[in-house]
């Protein structure tokens, strides 16, 4: 099947149904498909708890809010990027204003503003700890009033297409008839997502396996920085769930087995709300010390928000408050939440400059799914809704002025063939003897090993060569359903091959960059090398690996200095 | 221990039960329970997940005759050794427990659930004031994370296909409650239609099993009032 539209769309969490608002917004002339894996409200941005960051009130300042963002990156952000985004990230909050979104609010009948880790003024505004889920039925629900998106819900992107150096669409699985379809257009938007199913202690959905960065990746896009990935603080043992920053940036307490609120020692001035990788650091370091609290589980840390006292709790973290009941069997108004850092967002993606543009023409890429770069090597807390809001609008405008001045082109018959044979032909129901569930399972142990908070040159290496193994056994997987309708076993193998060859990636850029920076730690090379490594790695997949290059950062007004807390 | 998954299957043309021993640990959920059956038994089996806390209402199944989120509803809650599962209720079974949304939703879109402004300006947007005590009155069904759980219990969606349903009406009422909203009395038009509100058999089964506690038949109630006033206006003016 064969189906055209101006602008293809590709996933419908918050950067993408921005996008879809964004370029509907510029022309009720322009045919906008936004197709999901999921039912867009479904998406993984509904887990998005403790807020987004904007400058709204007297004493902040959009130089200050960069200040932080381009600090708590570890200098790693572009500077021209970042000034853009702060700028823009108020205008995003007053329009899901207008549009419904239930943000918290003062007494006097405001939005409200709250605290959160990296950020040097109250400027995270939130919806309780359900910030994600409210902005996402908010634009979902606003996506409706344009009679101009289209959605095609529950389709699984199998491929790009790219000739003579353009986009020309994709080609998708519809889940529910099991039929290939060509999607042809004149920009393609990717907003897919992050890659955090790689790990297996994770924040993440189930459904979040790097697709369209592995795609385009295949596809000869580069992807950036893929070795900087976030360690959340705080997520719920033994699940990974996340429990927000919002819970430190409420006044919650981290302590060790002693009861000892240890931030103490490593951040001082900041406490509990130091950047993401400088808290997740200070508790590795004290659960391998042995300062970790002892359980079935293994060790973890205590998230003390009792003396918060119910009434704040019920009011600022109801989500956390049930998750903790259900999933942990423990109500944090009588009693510590156990919490260990988690895998929770991937700062590198598909290469792109700060108009979302890809180096392919009307290929474009917004929201986690993309580096811009405005978190480089540390994303703060509140930093990431707002990024799919401000640059989701930026991506969804680019992309329509493209298709505006643009013709469409038609894809030739033989790329739907071949596509489809190899989905149908070769790929379904194929026999082998490796699971990939099995796999994958590996996978995450490899992962959570050896690309883990501390890193050291030698367990990487053991890493890589197994993640080289993995695709090696891959080759020989084994499809065990062999019908067409809502195959999720086939889905299944397939973001397993793409989250292989984002974990080469991830693996070969951390292995090349001896220093540390940010969230990329090694305990063989403990120090930032400004010097050698003031630079975004790119990462070109060739079929013997990626090749790495490299591009300086961008600096506007801000000189690396010492990073303390 | 084990605990048997006793599970109604679909292939797209037969349906059939199928048993599995699941090893079951503490605190294990169905949803685990669900994957440990898909990686390790049989990889066709077909149900829908994402979030896995409760968050993103991909999981509904009915267990034991009773719809629940997977992801949320622990093994040893439902208190025996042998579960059912099947595809939650009214509506049309795709394959095994994944069942079609597409007129669920189309049914949420005709409630034109968003709110409507005279004033909307894209371009410059500016701060609308609303206190807690505003928020208050539309907040809880807000939360609505449209997992169809209440749709499948509804006696009246059972007897009429077309009928709207307690999801998509309490998304009516969510926007006519919001003090921001000036699109009310197109919403009334939306829901009092011969497939709306006047439906509802007031069972009240679909609060009952809401695993948000959302309590769509409040917002029914509340809507059928306003309706009817609505009209009463009509016909006076």
């Amino acid at each position: 099947m064969r189906v055209h539209h101006d602008i293809v769309i590709v996933g419908g969490g918050l950067a993408g149904l921005r996008a879809a608002i964004a370029a509907a917004e510029k022309s009720k002339k322009l045919s906008i498909a936004l197709i999901s894996k999921t039912y867009p409200i479904r998406c993984h941005s509904v887990c998005a708890e403790g807020g987004t960051a904007a400058v709204l009130r007297e004493g902040d300042s959009f130089d200050l809010h960069a200040w932080d963002t381009v600090k708590g990156a570890d200098f790693l952000a572009d500077q021209d990027a970042v000034e853009f985004f702060v700028r823009e990230s108020p205008k995003e909050i007053l329009r899901l204003d207008n549009w419904g979104c239930p943000w918290s609010r003062t007494e006097d009948g405001r939005i409200a503003q709250r605290a959160f880790g990296g950020q040097s003024f109250n400027r995270t505004v939130f919806a309780a700890d359900r910030t994600g889920f409210h902005e996402v039925h908010t634009l979902y629900e606003r996506t409706l009033m344009y009679p101009n998106i289209v959605r095609y819900d529950e389709y699984f992107m199998t491929n790009l297409v790219i000739e003579d150096g353009a986009a020309r669409g994709i080609i998708a699985i519809e889940l529910k008839s099991g039929d290939l379809v060509l999607f042809e257009a004149k920009a393609v938007i990717l907003a897919t997502g992050g890659a955090g199913r790689l790990f297996g202690f994770t924040t993440y959905s189930h459904q979040v396996t790097g697709d369209g960065m592995a795609i385009a990746y295949r596809c000869r896009v580069p992807l950036k920085d893929m070795e900087f990935f976030q360690f959340h603080p705080t997520g719920l043992v033994p699940s990974g769930i996340l429990m927000t920053e919002a819970c430190r940036g409420e006044g919650g307490y981290l302590r060790n087995k002693d009861g000892e609120r240890f931030m103490e020692r490593y951040a001082p001035e900041r406490m509990e709300l130091a950047p993401r990788d400088v808290v997740a650091r200070s508790m590795w370091r004290e659960i391998i010390e042995g300062r970790g609290i002892e359980s079935e589980y293994g060790p973890y840390i205590a998230l003390d928000l009792t003396h918060l006292g119910e009434k704040k709790i019920e009011e600022r973290l109801p989500l956390i408050r049930e998750a903790a009941k259900k999933f942990a069997g423990i109500d944090p108004v009588e009693e510590p939440i156990p919490v260990r850092p988690v895998a929770h967002y991937t700062m590198g993606g598909v290469h792109t400059n700060m108009w979302c543009e890809t180096p392919v023409k009307g290929l474009y890429a917004t929201g986690e799914v993309a580096c811009i770069s405005i978190h480089g090597a540390n994303r703060l807390g509140s930093n990431s809704t707002a990024e799919c809001l401000v640059f989701g609008r930026v991506a969804g405008e680019k992309a329509a002025e493209y298709a505006l001045s643009t013709e469409l082109r038609h894809v030739d018959d033989d790329i739907y063939r071949e596509e489809e044979k190899r989905i149908f032909d070769e790929f379904l129901g194929r026999s082998g003897d490796e699971s990939p569930y099995q796999i994958k399972k590996e996978l995450n142990e490899v992962m959570d090993s050896s690309f883990w908070i501390f890193r050291d040159g030698n367990g990487m290496k053991e890493g890589f060569k197994k993640i080289l193994e993995l695709k090696e056994r891959y080759r020989n997987v084994e499809i065990a359903d062999n019908t067409r309708k809502f195959n999720t076993d086939m889905i299944y193998a397939f973001e397993v091959g793409f989250m292989l060859d984002l974990a080469e990636a991830v693996a070969a850029g951390a292995i090349a960059r001896t220093e540390s920076r940010g969230a990329h730690y090694r305990l063989d090379y403990p120090e930032r090398d400004d010097e050698n490594w003031l630079k975004h790695t790119l990462a070109y997949y060739t079929p013997d690996g990626p090749k790495l290059e490299y591009i300086p950062v961008t600096i506007t007004k801000w000189q690396p200095v010492e990073r303390k807390y | 221990m084990k605990v048997i998954f006793n599970i109604r299957r679909f292939d797209g043309e037969k349906d059939y039960w199928q048993s599995f021993a699941v090893p079951v640990f503490r605190g294990m959920t169905l949803l685990e329970g669900l994957f440990y059956i898909k990686e390790n038994l049989d990889g066709s089996l077909a149900f829908r997940a994402s979030c896995r806390m409760g968050v993103c209402g991909s999981c509904a199944v009915k267990v034991n005759g009773k719809p629940v989120l997977a992801c949320e509803t622990q093994i040893s809650s439902v208190n025996s050794s042998k579960l059912d599962i099947e595809p939650i209720d009214n509506f049309r079974v795709i394959k095994d427990l994944v069942t079609d949304f597409e007129g669920f939703f189309r049914k949420h879109e005709a409630v034109k659930p968003y709110l409507i402004r005279n004033d909307d300006n894209y371009e410059n947007p500016v701060e609308l004031i609303q206190t807690p005590k505003q928020m208050k009155s539309y907040y809880t069904f807000s939360l609505c994370i449209k997992c169809g759980a209440c749709y499948s219990v509804c006696p009246a969606a059972a007897t009429r296909s077309d009928y709207l349903g307690p999801a998509a009406i309490t998304a009516a009422w969510r926007f006519i409650a919001d003090s921001r909203d000036e699109g009310k009395e197109e919403r009334y038009e939306a829901v009092c239609g011969d497939n709306g509100v006047w439906r509802c058999h007031f069972a009240a089964e679909c609060s009952e099993v809401c695993p948000k506690k959302v309590e769509p038949a409040k917002a029914v109630q509340k809507m059928r009032i306003r309706t009817a006033l609505h009209a009463i206006k009509k016909v006076i003016l």
